[in-house]
């Protein structure tokens, strides 16, 4: 672990953060990189400006613990409103680890333990009286596997709203269905078959029946991880726009394995590395000018 | 490091291996098959005798007599009182039947083996049709009375052979004769044994039937099942769903699979104390049976259950809480649905081994000779492989293919439990 050593020297390797012109993404809000020192306080081991100018989730001094196993140490990072964050990093890095923090979906996990502070709209996430199912609907998750209930196209997308009390009655259910299947793309493939188990489609068309099931219950944020590496690179394509159509509304975080996914779809990218976060950044930067050794190392694909 | 082998050396060795490998695939086959080959042999040597030995008792003897409901034997008093009717001797009437039709038994000796042709069972037939139509006083009839249970041995040819080669024939001479005229004159005739299937238990093997036994499984198997199968998945679904993990649940646990390997007759001595010494419930009733085989249906049924919610994809769980649902709507709206067919099979093989399970039945009192047949969960009833036992256990010969017979119906029902196992799986099962 030759890299893992030179990690304390990595202060040496820093460079004052660079304010973008521009950024990758079209119809992007200005980022606002707080100076340099900010950062340090917050997160003295990351490269790059942790902090987003608006944002909904705030992660300080976030740990996770699986047994022995220290999986994530001392994180710090914002996801903005509107903002894709794209999260890569080798395998084990803590990547997945990270986002499930975001809505306790660590809680079903035996011997997890997280400590730190994580925070949705200024509200504790792991304090005691915040509710998780509260929780989960307004930051919803799509996973790497599409994993659609064994049900009904239309119940699989129905049954977030109905179980939040969303439709008072039928008519809105059907709305709020065929708006979300409409959002995610889906809706000129299965309008005529909404009846059909929705195991019965083809991956990516799960993929986006997920979607469909995630934004009908209208979250604030969506966690992806990994949600096209199951996929063929035309149903990752559709995804892809699709994120960025979504990104108008929610924001995003999303896990990937595809650093040319990173580049295309996030506005801001971070790089974890055996449980730390490296470097985090603009995507433009971090893919043409990292400012770390490790970060160097991965994107121009000397190990990964 | 050796020296990389050559291909045609490579190619040696493998083809050499390759030998070995396949003698091993092919002896490992043999065994496979030689020991299908045993099981089946064994199912089919029990299938055949039981059906060799059963078959029979699905007909009976009849002997058709004249009889002439004599007002004089009946109703001396010409009261037509139920209760005269009802305890009038019928038997009598049979009697003298069988004497018009044999004057020349006229010794006390053989008009005992005279009327020993004809099953006691004959005067219950008569005392019923009187009591349901009273007018029947003084007419004659026509009527198939069934035989005795030795006579319809003998009819059948099922004697059995003793020791030295020999029938062991209990009837007389002078009786097989009286048979032989029977038969000739069209008056002896094999025919359906309904009193077998709509019967309750009988000292006469030809006026016992199994249906008392049956339905006193059947109330049996309903208080289990309506008790066993929610508490069990209730339990199943708070063990590997809700509960916090610590020792007392690894306690737990190990206690519930221990109770799955406990010998049912420790069951029986608990429902005994429990059910009947504490709670005063009563004897060789169902209702005791069921919560006695609950006792023991339950760790199955349990421990199917966590096998079968074990087996949901946690995708799917993962899914359900990532939209918000609640454990409580996780478990109930996709997990359940998803594990139900292998709850299902469990349960019904639970309840399979229950309804062939007669040790801790012998300790509640199931055991008794119940001739009604039961009306409820409370009445007192025996159970089909208990009315095996106590079959098996008479001294009348004519038993030993009634015995045979109520097998076959116990296996018919097991077969049909198992089907339905198999049915539902199949009906509820989903492919995610």
């Amino acid at each position: 672990m030759l890299l893992m050593d030179k990690d304390k020297n990595v202060v040496n390797l820093r460079e004052p953060a660079e304010v973008p012109k521009t950024v990758a993404g079209v119809s992007m809000p200005p980022m606002v990189i707080a100076d340099a020192a900010e950062t340090d306080r917050i997160a003295p081991d990351t490269v790059g400006d942790v902090t987003s100018k608006d944002a909904v989730i705030r992660v300080r001094g976030g740990n996770v613990h699986y047994g022995e196993t220290h999986a994530l140490c001392n994180i710090s990072l914002d996801v903005g409103r509107n903002e894709v964050i794209a999260l890569i990093g080798p395998s084990g890095c803590g990547k997945s680890t990270f986002i499930r923090c975001l809505n306790r979906m660590n809680d079903t996990i035996e011997s997890a333990k997280v400590t730190g502070d994580f925070r949705l709209d200024g509200q504790d996430i792991y304090a005691r009286d915040t509710d998780v199912v509260m929780l989960r609907a307004r930051v919803g998750m799509v996973f790497q596997k599409p994993n659609p209930f064994p049900k009904s196209i239309y119940e699989n997308v129905a049954y977030g709203p109905r179980i939040h009390g969303l439709a008072s009655n039928r008519a809105e259910l059907d709305d709020i269905v065929y708006g979300s299947l409409e959002r995610a793309g889906l809706v000129n493939e299965v309008k005529d078959r909404l009846d059909e188990p929705g195991t019965g489609l083809s991956g990516g068309q799960q993929q986006r029946l997920c979607i469909a099931r995630t934004i009908a219950v209208n979250p604030e944020v969506i966690l992806m991880d990994e949600p096209c590496s199951a996929l063929d690179p035309i149903a990752t394509a559709r995804i892809e726009d699709l994120i960025d159509e979504l990104s108008q509304k929610y924001a995003i975080a999303i896990v990937t394995h595809s650093m040319q996914q990173a580049a295309r779809v996030s506005n801001r990218t971070a790089y974890f590395h055996l449980g730390r976060l490296v470097e985090v950044g603009p995507t433009d930067k971090i893919f043409t000018n990292p400012s770390h050794k490790l970060t160097e190392d991965y994107v121009t694909g000397r190990f990964g | 490091m050796a020296e990389p082998l050559t291909p045609a050396e490579t190619r040696r060795r493998v083809d050499a291996s390759l030998r070995r490998r396949y003698r091993t695939e092919k002896l490992f086959r043999l065994y496979g098959l030689v020991s299908v080959l045993l099981g089946v042999g064994f199912l089919v040597i029990l299938f055949t005798t039981i059906i060799g030995n059963g078959y029979g008792a699905f007909r009976q003897s009849f002997v058709r007599l004249e009889i002439q409901f004599d007002p004089a034997v009946i109703d001396p008093e010409g009261s037509r009182n139920p209760e005269v009717l009802a305890s009038a001797d019928y038997a009598q009437l049979v009697k003298t039947s069988l004497r018009q039709l044999f004057p020349e038994a006229e010794d006390r000796a053989s008009r005992r083996d005279l009327n020993a042709l004809v099953s006691s069972g004959g005067a219950y037939v008569l005392q019923k049709m009187v009591l349901a139509d009273p007018a029947l006083l003084g007419q004659t009839r026509d009527l198939w009375l069934p035989a005795d249970d030795e006579v319809d041995l003998f009819v059948k040819g099922s004697v059995p052979t003793g020791p030295e080669g020999v029938q062991e024939q209990r009837l007389s001479d002078q009786q097989i004769t009286w048979i032989g005229r029977l038969e000739a004159a069209g008056r002896l005739e094999q025919r359906f044994n309904t009193t077998f299937f709509t019967g309750g238990d009988s000292r006469e093997p030809e006026l016992a039937g199994i249906w008392g036994a049956t339905k006193g499984s059947f109330f049996m198997l309903l208080v289990t099942l309506f008790l066993a199968f929610p508490l069990g998945v209730a339990a199943a679904i708070y063990l590997e769903e809700f509960a916090p993990r610590s020792w007392l649940v690894d306690v737990i646990e190990v206690n519930i699979n221990n109770l799955a390997a406990v010998p049912s007759i420790v069951f029986g001595l608990l429902g005994l104390a429990v059910f009947i010494n504490f709670f005063g419930l009563p004897r060789s009733a169902p209702l005791v049976g069921g919560l006695v085989l609950t006792l023991m249906t339950l760790p199955v049924v349990i421990i199917a259950s966590r096998a079968a919610i074990k087996s949901v994809p946690p995708s799917v769980r993962e899914a359900a809480l990532g939209v918000g649902a609640s454990q409580m709507q996780m478990v109930f709206h996709h997990v359940l649905p998803l594990a139900l067919p292998g709850m299902l099979t469990g349960a019904i093989i639970g309840m399979a081994r229950a309804l062939g399970e007669s040790a801790p039945l012998l300790m509640i009192g199931m055991v008794a000779f119940i001739v009604e047949v039961p009306s409820g969960a409370l009445s007192p009833a025996t159970a089909l492989p208990v009315q095996i036992y106590l079959w098996a256990d008479s001294p009348e010969r004519a038993f030993v293919e009634r015995t045979s017979a109520a097998i076959m119906v116990l296996l018919a029902f097991l077969l049909v439990m198992n089907a339905a196992a198999v049915w539902l799986r199949n009906r509820f099962e989903r492919r995610w």
